[in-house]
């Protein structure tokens, strides 16, 4: 297939040695892929390679598989899902006449669903090399997608967050002051959910009763989450543990997910096991899946892709199962595959269009380490950009400061910023329940309550004992 | 319980009392639903600070000197070691290079022992590797005490001795240049102790790795890892006794990472009689 993938600028002929090149060369700069090896390697060359991208008719994407059908198995999973009917209104485009549409007037909230199980995580990566930034949150802001479990996701005008009350130790009394501190800033909706500081059946079970404990306690229409390894969960489930969501992190290729230690059938297995124990109250999806553009690279298991194709691959392992959150960890991996606030930034937005094309509810954790070249700026600039493109949740956590994971996300403060700027709310189950509560004093101008709500406040006199101040 | 709405428009929150209890940064209070001025310049003082702390070379000859004062010391001389990485800068844009031993490195591993007369070295059954990793203060503040908690925690073991092979120590190095240094070592099992990318509120967390049968390509479905080791996090004596655990089991599987799970008594890391969920009972 020499030749194939060629593009001529003037006099000068520009050769790709094949799709995968193609599409890597394509795409906007980001360190990871200069560090794999496979970056365009002049400006020229990149903006060459969106050239012929964008006259590639969509259907190479279905002939010409960037990782044979026979090595992997998310690349059989793609293929073998793929729907020929749905596919069938866009099959004549190119990757360009596809941007095109999407930003076009017929390419409704319906029609993208209408189209959704047609689209190809490669196809849908292939246009958002094309897009800007402005094109990547248009497009994103028009797809819904709406999850529920026992409060509904994703509606539009909503941002909801997850409350990310980690300990460096699990202590349950540190915990539970993070749980309090984000429930009365109103953060919580999308899930509560730890990592726990050691992967470890017992403990697992153990920080899921507790939050269990609250849940019903003070009957908050949200669900719980441990995020540990999906074998840990299918343990903590068959000895009875009180399991909402099954969390796992993905990737794009079958080796990276064996790097993860899982595959499909796995995944398979605990989303049945977790839908037998029928805890949802308004929506059974009960996946909770983490993904992140260079994890193929990290693994060495990224077959000569670029990292944001891998990370729109992960996307056909999340849809298969359903999830009720879908969350891009953008800025954590570190420099070494996103360089700078611009390139986290970039990615963000990526992932967000992406999976939201490809129908599943995208959150973002949007953060950063403290060797990546980037602050609490670069957050505050993505937190907005995605509020606008209609982002499903963020995370939630005191002060942006992740005291076990060791990395700044948004705050539970954060969070009301967005809200508050642009006009958004929380899942419309659980701000009931935090106006039934006395957190806000007024939802509609997203006005705290000065006082502590009385229920919290008996629980404040419950404090461990030495604590008296 | 009220909250105070003070004339400088700063919300305090009543339960800010609560941090005696974490290092989390809750009841911050807010400025209409903003974070007020003095919390907010404490976060860009903290994150300044871990930024340096990022760039802060090991200092090894002080590390050796304090590694020399263990008990049985002879055996703990470290061997000095460098990745391919030259510098911070290459170290942070390529891991690639973190992860492999610098060609003067390799040969200096792969000559005999100095008490051996003849090549190859002998197995052994566990070997240390100390890395700087994205954080010297942490090897700097922690490597030394937690190596003397192992090591009298490996005599404890009534049930096996443990032959430790020689200490090494590298710098600009990832979690993954032990799988070489343990191949080099033909050691059964390799033990990491790293320094974690520094957070705001620890910039010298140490991270624990146990792989067993280290070689090259080594993916991390293959290691255990624990990890905030530091006095304000997992104390030694309590990241000693589950990596003891999990030691002694990989041992008697002859295999980590996965498919080893730990299954250490969960209050094992429990907040001495803090136990109760304040918000339950």
């Amino acid at each position: 297939m020499t030749g194939k993938y060629r593009h001529t600028l003037g006099n000068r002929t520009y050769q790709f040695a094949n799709l995968a090149d193609l599409m890597a060369k394509a795409t906007p700069s980001r360190s990871g892929d200069r560090l794999a090896g496979v970056i365009a390697q002049s400006a020229e060359e990149r903006v060459v390679a969106q050239m012929a991208l964008a006259d590639l008719p969509l259907k190479t994407f279905l002939n010409d598989l960037l990782i044979p059908y026979e090595k992997d198995e998310i690349s059989r999973l793609i293929i073998d899902d793929h729907d020929a009917g749905a596919f069938a209104a866009i099959a004549h485009f190119t990757v360009g006449d596809f941007r095109n549409w999407l930003l076009s007037d017929s390419a409704t909230t319906e029609m993208l669903q209408t189209v959704r199980a047609g689209l190809t995580p490669e196809m849908v990566a292939a246009v958002s090399k094309l897009m800007r930034n402005q094109d990547l949150i248009l497009v994103a802001k028009k797809c819904r997608v709406v999850t529920a479990f026992r409060n509904t996701i994703g509606l539009p005008g909503r941002l909801s967050t997850r409350l990310q009350p980690n300990h460096p130790t699990d202590d349950v009394t540190g915990i539970a002051a993070s749980i309090l501190d984000g429930l009365l800033y109103g953060s919580g909706d999308a899930v509560i959910g730890i990592n726990p500081a050691t992967d470890n059946v017992a403990q697992s079970v153990k920080l899921m009763r507790l939050m269990d404990d609250v849940i019903r306690k003070y009957e908050i229409p949200t669900q719980s989450c441990v995020l540990t390894h999906v074998t840990n969960t299918l343990e903590a489930i068959e000895q009875g543990a009180p399991v909402d969501l099954v969390f796992q992190s993905i990737g794009g290729t079958e080796a990276t997910n064996s790097s993860f230690g899982f595959d499909l059938k796995v995944l398979a297995e605990a989303e049945d096991a977790a839908r037998s124990l029928k805890r949802g109250t308004v929506g059974n999806n009960v996946m909770y899946f983490e993904t992140g553009q260079g994890s193929s690279l990290s693994a060495n298991a990224n077959h000569g892709l670029d990292q944001q194709t891998c990370e729109a691959r992960a996307y056909a392992v999340a849809r298969k199962f359903s999830p009720l959150l879908v969350n891009t960890v953008v800025g954590f991996i570190g420099p070494e595959y996103l360089f700078d606030g611009k390139e986290i930034a970039r990615a963000g937005l990526e992932d967000h269009f992406c999976g939201k094309l490809l129908g599943l509810p995208m959150g973002c954790d949007i953060c950063y380490t403290n060797h990546a070249e980037a602050d609490q700026n670069d957050m505050d600039n993505l937190l907005t950009l995605l509020g606008v493109a209609g982002c499903n949740f963020i995370m939630g956590i005191p002060g942006s400061d992740d005291i076990m994971l060791n990395y700044q996300t948004t705050s539970f403060h954060d969070a009301l910023y967005a809200r508050r700027v642009l006009g958004l709310r929380a899942a419309p189950e659980f701000e009931r329940w935090l106006s039934d509560m006395n957190i806000f004093r007024n939802l509609d101008d997203h006005q705290l309550s000065t006082e502590v709500p009385p229920a919290f406040a008996r629980a404040l006199k419950n404090l461990p004992a030495g604590s008296g101040q | 319980m009220t909250d105070k709405e003070l004339s400088n428009g700063v919300t305090a929150n009543a339960w800010s009392r609560l941090r005696q209890f974490t290092d989390a940064r809750i009841g911050l209070g807010r400025a209409g639903i903003s974070l007020p001025t003095r919390q907010l310049l404490e976060f860009q003082l903290a994150h300044a600070q871990a930024q340096d702390a990022v760039h802060l070379p090991l200092d090894v000859n002080a590390l050796c000197q304090q590694l020399a004062t263990l008990e049985g010391a002879a055996a703990l001389t470290p061997i000095r070691l460098h990745s391919q990485a030259a510098d911070r800068i290459t170290y942070l844009q390529r891991p690639d290079l973190g992860r492999r031993l610098d060609d003067e490195s390799a040969q200096r591993l792969n000559a005999p022992a100095p008490d051996a007369a003849s090549a190859p070295r002998q197995a052994c059954d566990l070997a240390i590797v100390v890395v700087d990793g994205l954080s010297s203060l942490a090897v700097q503040n922690n490597a030394t005490a937690f190596i003397e908690t192992l090591l009298e925690e490996l005599s404890l073991d009534k049930d096996q001795s443990w032959r430790l092979g020689p200490l090494t120590l590298v710098e600009q190095g990832r979690v993954a240049i032990g799988d070489e240094i343990g191949e080099r070592l033909n050691a059964r099992a390799v033990l990491v102790l790293i320094g974690e990318r520094p957070g705001l509120s620890s910039p010298d967390s140490l991270g624990l790795y146990l792989t067993w049968g280290p070689r090259l390509n080594l993916n991390d479905a293959s290691r255990n890892c624990i990890s905030n080791v530091r006095p304000g996090g997992l104390s030694y004596p309590d990241a000693a006794r589950r990596l003891m655990y999990l030691l002694r089991e990989s041992r008697r599987q002859k295999l980590s990472g996965v498919a080893l799970k730990d299954r250490t008594d969960d209050n094992l890391i429990e907040h001495q009689g803090e136990a109760r969920n304040f918000l339950i009972s």
